[in-house]
Parts: structure tokens; C-alpha cells; sequence
């Protein structure tokens, strides 16, 4: 615990923020900093690892430890700081290239092995940094500079890949919605284990307004469909119901609101949450916002750890003289 | 019956057989049991890349050699005196190895129409006097075997796989050896399967009476102990020499031991060792893949641990962005190569020397990495130890370049005394004000090693070219200049001892100069040469990042040099770019380490060019 409680500008580095004006990562910037102080861990035992992108600039700008690493390789770092620092709050930061497409490997890894990180992925569902190709989560038939006759690759759903990876803290948030990052954050840190969370970002340079419709007065109260532990899932117009087996969206005056699904994050089956997953694609009209599965199971470094505690316990500490001398040995006068 | 004992000075056996027979297993047994009547011993495993090929066919072939002498040997020989062949295939795959008057020990009962034909034998050569110059026990091995365990009602194939502990046990009477602890390795192995158990040591047993009893071995032999220096000693291979090194190197500098590592052949064994240790507080990490694996390392060793990752040749291509990365953060990590036939997969179970240019140069940018080379299997240990103390005081990815042939192979080891061992504690950096993550060392060059948990030294590092001192971003021109340089001046002036030269009349005109693990051929023969009236001068680079600081002028001081590699002449190119000396490469890449006599004859043809 820290002795002064911080606050936001405490956790704001001396170096000037580089991101293009407009651009979706200040909001997100501005709550991580302003989120901080809340978790009551001092600055020092804080490390934010990234990757390569836009997003990846991102400990440049927290006054905590970081590494900017190489390109979709910010897992590995992480999970080996992890395993051998298992006091340190670790997050890892990362894009839609980073995470899914170069560093696609150590993503799911991560997330099966359950290691106590903290994943940011800022879904921009463009390349930034290299200027303007698709992305993995690039709707299909995306004109790029890269695909000037539309991209002809079925997108990532990151949720759906993360939820079939074993991830079991899996959520979505909206750059702009500070107050529900926040709260998506909070929820992050009390989990023991590797967390998601996919964070819909705005790049107004290559692929400005792919999420406007989540963001305007009118249509966003029909298209976000708020995941709220014990309540029925909704936005102001729509409901999410089960029929023949899955799930589906509907008009909320079509059906009466028992009939809507009640939200369990904490449901041991992670086909629930998958299906949630599935009610929205590239076509953004029904989107799920909130935490998709939150279930508690055994986290990777402290099972390592515990691991060397019992061979300790059990054989007492490593003597390096009866390793050494250990096995046939023969002696020579 | 009084039988003849023969003393020797030094035997050459092959034990070979199908890739399932057991014959490493039997050659490792033979080694312990050799090794602890105090022989010298040198032993080279040879085995195929399937794990279970085709019974009975040529590629499935696996043998061990085993070579043991009552004075200090270099090689595991270059001809065996004895080769056990299991089967036609091991007849057929080894006899151009052996000279004329070897001894051959085959099993007859393998010996069937169809077993020859697989391998291409138009007629038994047991029979047809093909084999008349050697001198050949053909033992019905598995019959025999087969009989002596029948009272135990084992399936067939169970009383016959017992086959290898025959042979084992013909030849422990060959040569003297005692039966104990093969019978102790048995009961432990065993322990659960009584039935096994059993079968195993009546066929060692009757495998020893057969000697015993038969006219067909009419003579035995003895070697005596070797004159070796006072100690303790323990048989140790290359793999087992390198974890145990790191441990040692762990608890001598107070860092927690982190390995990440992706399995591959020869390098997963110290995988395998290592995560045996756990109460040392060792953490094995086996990673998604190799970038996974050496981008923990250096997490870990961001986090103040000692991270270590292990690979062969294929990895190392794989890891080299990372190892970029830890050249730019300036970070301490050990990257363990157990080289292998390449390129692309190569020859996964031979040895080869080709990946010192790669470790060198394979990275994008100027990426400078110290690379060490361990000459033998127990010099494995002394380098592991050797490479911690570089990286953790220098603060740069130090390369160990171990191959297959003295990962596997193994040699007598005299064990040293912990409190020998160097001290390698070093000092993170403390809280302090105006903290500047790339102010350097005046001495070392090196940054401070400052970890998270320390109050009040939040920075950031990355990929992106540093400022100096300060560590932020920086783009200028000058700055990257300068910050090349710093890093390679950094790793230039890594202080290591200066290159020996064995010289005995310091009147040689000739060198031969090689490194890594050609050290044992190349001693047997310029001992070899010496002995014949030759003048040669030695030396063996352990250092090839940086050189040793007194290698241009004895390369100065010698008329010819010669550098024998596994490969097609890669520390040649360095020698000569670096000191404009002509070398005389002796270059060959046939996934075997040298033989002792291919070398004198190419020192002979430079000696008296």
C-alpha cells in the first residue's frame, strides 16, 4: 500500500503524448491514469508491457515501470515477469495487429494458461501505425491501401477467439464510455488470471467513425446491449432471448421482459458466453458492452510457484554441494 | 576352464542395434560402470532422428560409442575395436568403421533371410566369409535370452526386448566390470515391475556367464585405472554439465533461475534436467514457441531473475528479434545453443558447428551479443558460469554454442569444490533521484539493472533507439550514433582472459586453432603429432565475442594456421576479417565430430607443404 494516496497525475509521465488529435487512445489514456490510484498498488511494483502499433506507445505515458517491446510479443515478456514477479500488477497493452494477427500465438497461450495480466486490446479493426492496411478484425470487403478491391479475410471476433482460447475474464468496452472502462478495469483487477478486454478505439485518420454507431445519441441506445450481472440483457430497444437453442436479438415490445436473458458472467459454461459473443459481427447493430464470463479458476504463476514451495517443503532447500556430488561419483587419490 | 586375461591400454567399443533395442541405454550403463573403475572415458551417442524407425532397416539404426583407456583420452575413438551389432542392419550400417582384426559381436537369431534382404545382404556374411578378416562371436542372443527368462511366462516380446542386457552383461565380463551397479541401476529402474526385473538381471547375468562358461570367449582384458588428477569425479555430458552450471550460477549470484524454453532436439535434455530442480527455486517455463520462450527469459530477467533460454539452430532463427530487443534494453540473458546439422531442419540428431556466424550477425541492425563455446563436456558447466557473470555484469545476451556431439557425449568430470566457484552476486540499482536508466558504467559500459519494485525508478524502455543516458525516445542522428557505438563498445571490452598457447619449444611454425567441441580431436592429434617428432602449437577459443585480447598477435606469430570447423570455414571468415591473416580452413559437415587421424593428415599436408 502506498503511504500518499496518488492520484491521476501521479500516474502521468513528463513525456508528450504523440497519438494523432482525435485519436480514440487519449480517452483510454486518460482513464487508465485516472483509474491507477484506485488499485493501491505503488507506482514501482506496476509494469505496463507493449507490443508494436499505435497503442503499443502507451507506458511511454504512465509514470509506473514499462517496456515497449517488439511486434505481438508483449504476452511473452509479460508471462515471463509473471511467473518470476508474481507481486507485480502486470498489463499488457496491445491492437487488433498486435494481438490477433502478429502476436496471435502468445495471445491465446496467455489467456488457456490463466496468467495474472491484465490484456488491453485496442480493436481499431485497422492497421494505424503503418498507415491505413486492414486488420484482422477489419470487416470483409474492406477498401485498404493494401486491399484496394476489398479484403477478402473473414474477420476475428476477439471475444469469440479469446472465449475458445479458455479465457475466463473476457469483456468490451468503448474508448469514449470512461465511466465503463472503469468499471470493466476495476472488475479486471479483482481477477486472479489472464483478463480481456477488448476495447472498441476509434482511429479518426485511417478508419474514423467505425464505431459511430455505438457512439450517437440516436442509434446507440438501440445498438448496445448492456451485460449487467443478474440483469435482463438489453439495450433501450432491443432484447437478447433464447430461441431453438441460441440466442438472438429481438424488439423488446415482442416479447415480455421474463422472457429476456438474464446475464451471468459467472456461468461455468463458456457457451454462454460465446453465444453472447455472437450476437454482433462486422455489422455493429447489436453489440454487447460489458463482461462477458468472469469465472474464477487456478492462476498459472502462483501453481508455478507453488510447485517450487512443495519441492522446497517436501526435500528442504537445494543444497548445490549434494547436487554436484550427487549420482555416481568415484574418487581418484 | 582357466581363461586368459589380457591387459590393455585402451579399448573402442559400438554398441548398435534397432533405434528400440535399448542401446543407448546399455552403452550409458557400460559408461557408469566403466567410469567408476576409474578409466578415462569419452563416449558418443549416434542416433536416428525417428523415434522408432522401420524395425530392422538401415535408418533406424542407433549406436553408442564408448571409448575408455587406462590414460587420458581426448575422443571417443575414431574406430571401434569392438562392435555388438543387434542385428543385420547394425552389421551393415557400422563395419566400414571398423579396421581390419575388430571384434564383432552379432546376434545370430537376427540373422534370418528376411532380416538380410531388408538391408540388401545377397548372402549371410556370417557364412560367406565376408567378415573373415575380423574376428567375429556370432552369440545367439535372443534365443538364449528368450530361455533364460522362460520361467518368468513374460510375452515374448517382453523376454526379448531383455536382449540388450545380455550383451551388456557378456561384455562387463569381457572387460572386467563390475556387475553391482548395473543389478542397483535395475532394481531402481525396475522397482515397480517385478516381472521385468527379473527378466533383466537373469539376462545380464547369463549374458556374463556366457563369457564365463563358453569356448567361444576364450580371452578377457583389463584395463587399468587412468592417472588422473585427485578428486571427485562423476561421468557428466555436455546438457547435464550446462543446467548444472546455471544452478550453479544461480545460487553463487543470489538470482532466481528462469529457463523458457520451446523443446528441440539436442538442446531439450536441459529442459528436462533443470525442471528436475525445483527446490533450488528453479522455474521452468516450456514456452508456445521459441519467441515465447526467449521473450520470457528476458521478462524474467527484466524482473531481476536469471533468464535463460535453450535452443538449437532453427530456434535461433526464430528468437533473433528478441534477442535484438534485449541487445536495445541492455538487459542480462544467456541463449543456449545445442547446435545441429542445418540448415532449415537438417540433421536434428548430428552435430555441426554452423551456427557461429548466425549468433554473430543474425539479427537486424547492428546487434553486437558476446558468444562463448564451451570445448568439452564438462567445460559446459565453467561456461555456463562464465556466461552469467557477462551478462549480469555487462548486461548483454551472451550466446553459449554447445553442439550435439558433447551435449550427448560425456566424459569424466572431477567435481569442484562450491566454495571454488566464483562469486557472481551483483547489485540492481537503488532508489535514488533523477534516475537515468542509460547512464553507463564508466568501467563496464553497462546500464543500471534497475527492477520493478523499486520505489521512486519508474522509467520506460523499449525497442525504439534511446536517448542516451535518460532512455527516452530519441530519433537524432547523432544520438544513434553514438548509442551503436556505446553498445558495441560495450561488448568489445568484456573482459576475458587471454588466449593460451600450447607450445611446448615454443619453436612451432604451425597452429592449429579451433574451438567449441573439436577440442578433444584435435588434442588427440596433436599429441599424436608431437609424439611422431612433429612441431605444432595449439590453442582453442572459448571466446569468440569478444576475442581474446592477444589473439592477433599469436596468430602474428605463426607461419601457417590451421582451423579445423564443422562447418564450411565460419571462424575463418572472422579470423581473417578481423586480423587479415590467411587461415587454412579443414572443413567438414557430415553430422559426426572429427576423427583423430583425418586431422594429423591435414596437419601433415600443411606441416610439410
Amino acid at each position: 500500500m502506498t503511504d500518499i494516496a496518488l492520484t491521476k497525475k501521479n500516474f502521468t509521465s513528463d513525456q508528450e503524448v504523440k497519438w494523432c488529435p482525435g485519436c480514440g487512445d487519449y480517452s483510454i489514456l486518460s482513464t487508465v491514469q485516472s483509474f491507477l490510484p484506485e488499485l493501491g498498488v505503488p507506482r514501482e511494483n506496476i509494469v505496463f508491457i507493449s507490443g508494436i502499433g499505435c497503442s503499443s506507445r502507451f507506458p511511454y505515458y504512465l509514470e509506473t515501470f514499462g517496456i515497449h517491446s517488439i511486434h505481438g510479443r508483449a504476452p511473452t515478456l509479460a508471462t515471463g515477469l509473471a511467473i518470476s514477479r508474481p507481486d507485480l500488477s502486470i498489463f499488457v497493452i496491445t491492437g487488433d495487429g498486435d494481438a490477433l494477427s502478429i502476436g496471435g500465438n502468445h495471445l491465446i497461450h496467455a489467456l488457456r494458461r490463466n496468467v495474472n495480466l491484465k490484456i488491453l486490446l485496442f480493436n481499431n479493426r485497422i492497421y494505424g501505425l503503418t498507415k491505413g492496411q486492414y486488420s484482422p478484425t477489419s470487416e470483409q470487403g474492406k477498401i485498404t491501401k493494401s486491399t484496394p478491391a476489398g479484403s477478402l479475410d473473414t474477420p476475428f471476433n476477439p471475444i469469440s477467439l479469446a472465449l475458445g482460447a479458455e479465457a475466463s475474464f473476457v469483456a468490451r468496452s468503448i474508448d469514449s464510455d470512461r465511466k465503463h472502462l472503469t468499471e470493466i478495469l476495476r472488475a479486471a483487477s479483482l481477477f486472479n488470471g489472464s483478463a480481456l478486454i477488448e476495447i472498441y478505439q476509434n482511429c479518426p485518420i485511417f478508419n474514423d467513425d467505425a464505431y459511430q454507431i455505438l457512439k450517437d445519441g440516436e442509434t446507440k441506445n438501440s445498438a448496445i446491449l448492456q451485460l449487467v450481472q443478474g440483469q435482463p440483457i438489453k439495450s433501450q430497444t432491443h432484447g437478447v432471448i433464447y430461441q431453438e437453442g441460441s440466442m438472438k436479438v429481438v424488439e423488446l415490445e415482442s416479447v415480455s421482459e421474463s422472457e429476456l436473458v438474464i446475464h451471468n458472467a459467472n456461468n461455468p459454461d463458456p457457451s454462454y458466453a460465446f453465444a453472447l459473443s455472437r450476437l454482433s459481427a462486422s455489422v455493429l447493430d447489436h453489440v454487447p458492452i460489458g463482461i462477458f464470463r468472469n469465472v474464477s479458476r487456478a492462476e498459472y504463476a502462483g501453481q508455478v510457484n507453488d510447485q517450487i514451495a512443495e519441492a522446497i517443503a517436501e526435500q528442504g532447500p537445494g543444497d548445490l554441494e549434494s547436487l554436484l556430488t550427487g549420482g555416481d561419483t568415484w574418487e581418484v587419490k | 576352464m582357466t581363461k586368459t586375461v589380457v591387459p590393455l591400454h585402451q579399448v573402442t567399443i559400438r554398441f548398435a542395434g534397432d533405434s528400440g533395442d535399448g542401446m543407448q541405454l546399455t552403452g550409458d550403463r557400460f559408461t557408469m560402470d566403466t567410469a567408476s573403475l576409474g578409466n578415462d572415458i569419452s563416449t558418443l551417442p549416434n542416433y536416428p532422428a525417428e523415434i522408432r524407425a522401420p524395425q530392422g532397416t538401415l535408418p533406424g539404426v542407433s549406436s553408442f560409442q564408448l571409448h575408455f583407456a587406462d590414460h587420458h583420452i581426448q575422443t571417443p575413438g575414431d574406430a571401434p575395436d569392438v562392435l555388438v551389432a543387434m542385428n543385420p542392419a547394425a552389421l551393415k550400417a557400422n563395419i566400414r568403421d571398423l579396421p581390419r582384426g575388430a571384434t564383432i559381436i552379432v546376434d545370430r537369431d537376427e540373422f534370418s533371410p528376411r532380416n538380410l534382404t531388408k538391408v540388401g545382404y545377397e548372402s549371410n556374411p556370417l557364412e560367406d566369409g565376408s567378415l573373415d578378416s575380423y574376428k567375429v562371436h556370432a552369440v545367439a542372443l535372443t534365443s538364449i535370452t528368450v530361455a533364460a527368462v522362460s520361467e518368468l511366462n513374460l510375452t515374448r516380446k517382453d523376454a526379448e526386448r531383455s536382449k540388450n542386457m545380455f550383451a551388456l552383461g557378456l561384455l562387463t565380463w569381457m572387460y572386467h566390470r563390475d556387475t553391482k551397479s548395473t543389478e542397483n541401476f535395475l532394481a531402481a529402474k525396475f522397482a515397480k515391475k517385478p516381472d521385468l526385473l527379473a527378466a533383466n538381471l537373469i539376462a545380464f547375468k547369463s549374458g556374463w556367464n556366457y563369457g564365463e562358461a563358453t569356448e567361444d570367449f576364450a580371452v578377457s582384458y583389463e584395463i587399468a585405472p587412468a592417472k588422473m588428477p585427485p578428486g571427485k569425479y562423476r561421468n557428466m555430458s555436455g546438457n547435464v554439465a550446462i543446467s548444472y552450471g546455471l544452478i550453479a550460477a544461480s545460487s553463487r549470484s543470489n538470482l532466481k533461475l528462469f529457463l523458457g524454453s520451446y523443446p528441440i532436439t539436442p538442446a531439450s535434455d536441459i529442459l528436462h534436467e533443470l525442471s528436475k530442480h525445483k527446490k533450488f527455486g528453479v522455474i521452468t517455463f516450456q514456452a508456445e514457441d521459441e519467441i515465447a520462450a526467449v521473450g520470457s527469459a528476458l521478462g524474467a530477467s527484466y524482473g531481476g531473475a536469471l533468464g535463460v533460454t535453450t535452443t538449437s539452430g532453427p530456434g535461433i532463427a526464430l528468437k533473433a528479434e528478441m534477442i535484438g530487443l534485449a541487445v536495445m534494453l541492455e538487459l542480462p540473458l544467456i541463449i543456449i545453443d545445442v547446435q545441429r546439422g542445418g540448415p532449415s531442419t537438417g540433421l536434428p540428431t548430428k552435430t555441426e558447428q554452423a551456427d557461429l556466424l548466425q549468433v554473430m550477425f543474425g539479427r537486424n541492425g547492428e546487434s553486437p551479443a558476446a558468444v562463448l563455446a564451451p570445448s568439452t563436456a564438462s567445460d559446459c558447466f565453467d561456461i555456463a558460469m562464465e556466461a552469467v557473470r557477462i551478462a549480469t555484469t555487462y548486461r548483454v545476451p551472451v550466446f553459449i554454442l554447445s553442439d550435439g556431439y558433447i551435449a550427448n557425449g560425456s566424459e569424466p568430470w572431477r567435481i569442484p569444490e562450491v566454495a571454488d566457484l566464483p562469486d557472481l552476486r551483483v547489485e540492481f540499482a537503488k532508489s535514488q533521484e533523477n534516475f537515468l536508466p542509460y547512464e553507463r558504467d564508466a568501467k563496464t559500459l553497462a546500464r543500471p539493472w534497475a527492477i520493478p519494485g523499486t520505489k521512486g525508478m519508474e522509467h520506460r524502455i523499449g525497442g525504439v533507439e534511446k536517448a542516451d543516458k535518460t532512455g527516452a525516445i530519441s530519433y537524432d542522428p547523432v544520438n544513434h550514433d553514438l548509442m551503436v557505438r556505446a553498445r558495441a563498445a560495450k561488448v568489445a571490452g568484456i573482459e576475458i582472459p587471454d588466449l593460451e598457447v600450447d607450445d611446448p619449444n615454443n619453436d612451432a611454425k604451425v597452429l592449429l586453432l579451433g574451438w567449441g567441441s573439436t577440442f578433444g580431436p584435435i588434442s588427440a592429434a596433436v599429441e599424436a603429432l608431437r609424439l611422431n617428432g612433429e612441431k605444432i602449437a595449439q590453442a582453442h577459443l572459448r571466446y569468440i565475442n569478444p576475442f581474446p585480447k592477444n589473439l592477433g598477435q599469436i596468430l602474428s606469430k605463426y607461419d601457417r594456421v590451421i582451423v579445423p570447423e564443422m562447418n564450411l570455414g565460419q571462424l575463418a571468415m572472422l579470423l581473417r576479417s578481423e586480423f587479415l591473416k590467411d587461415i587454412t580452413g579443414y572443413n567438414r559437415v557430415r553430422g559426426l565430430p572429427f576423427s583423430t587421424v583425418e586431422l594429423i593428415e591435414a596437419a601433415m599436408a600443411v606441416l610439410h607443404d
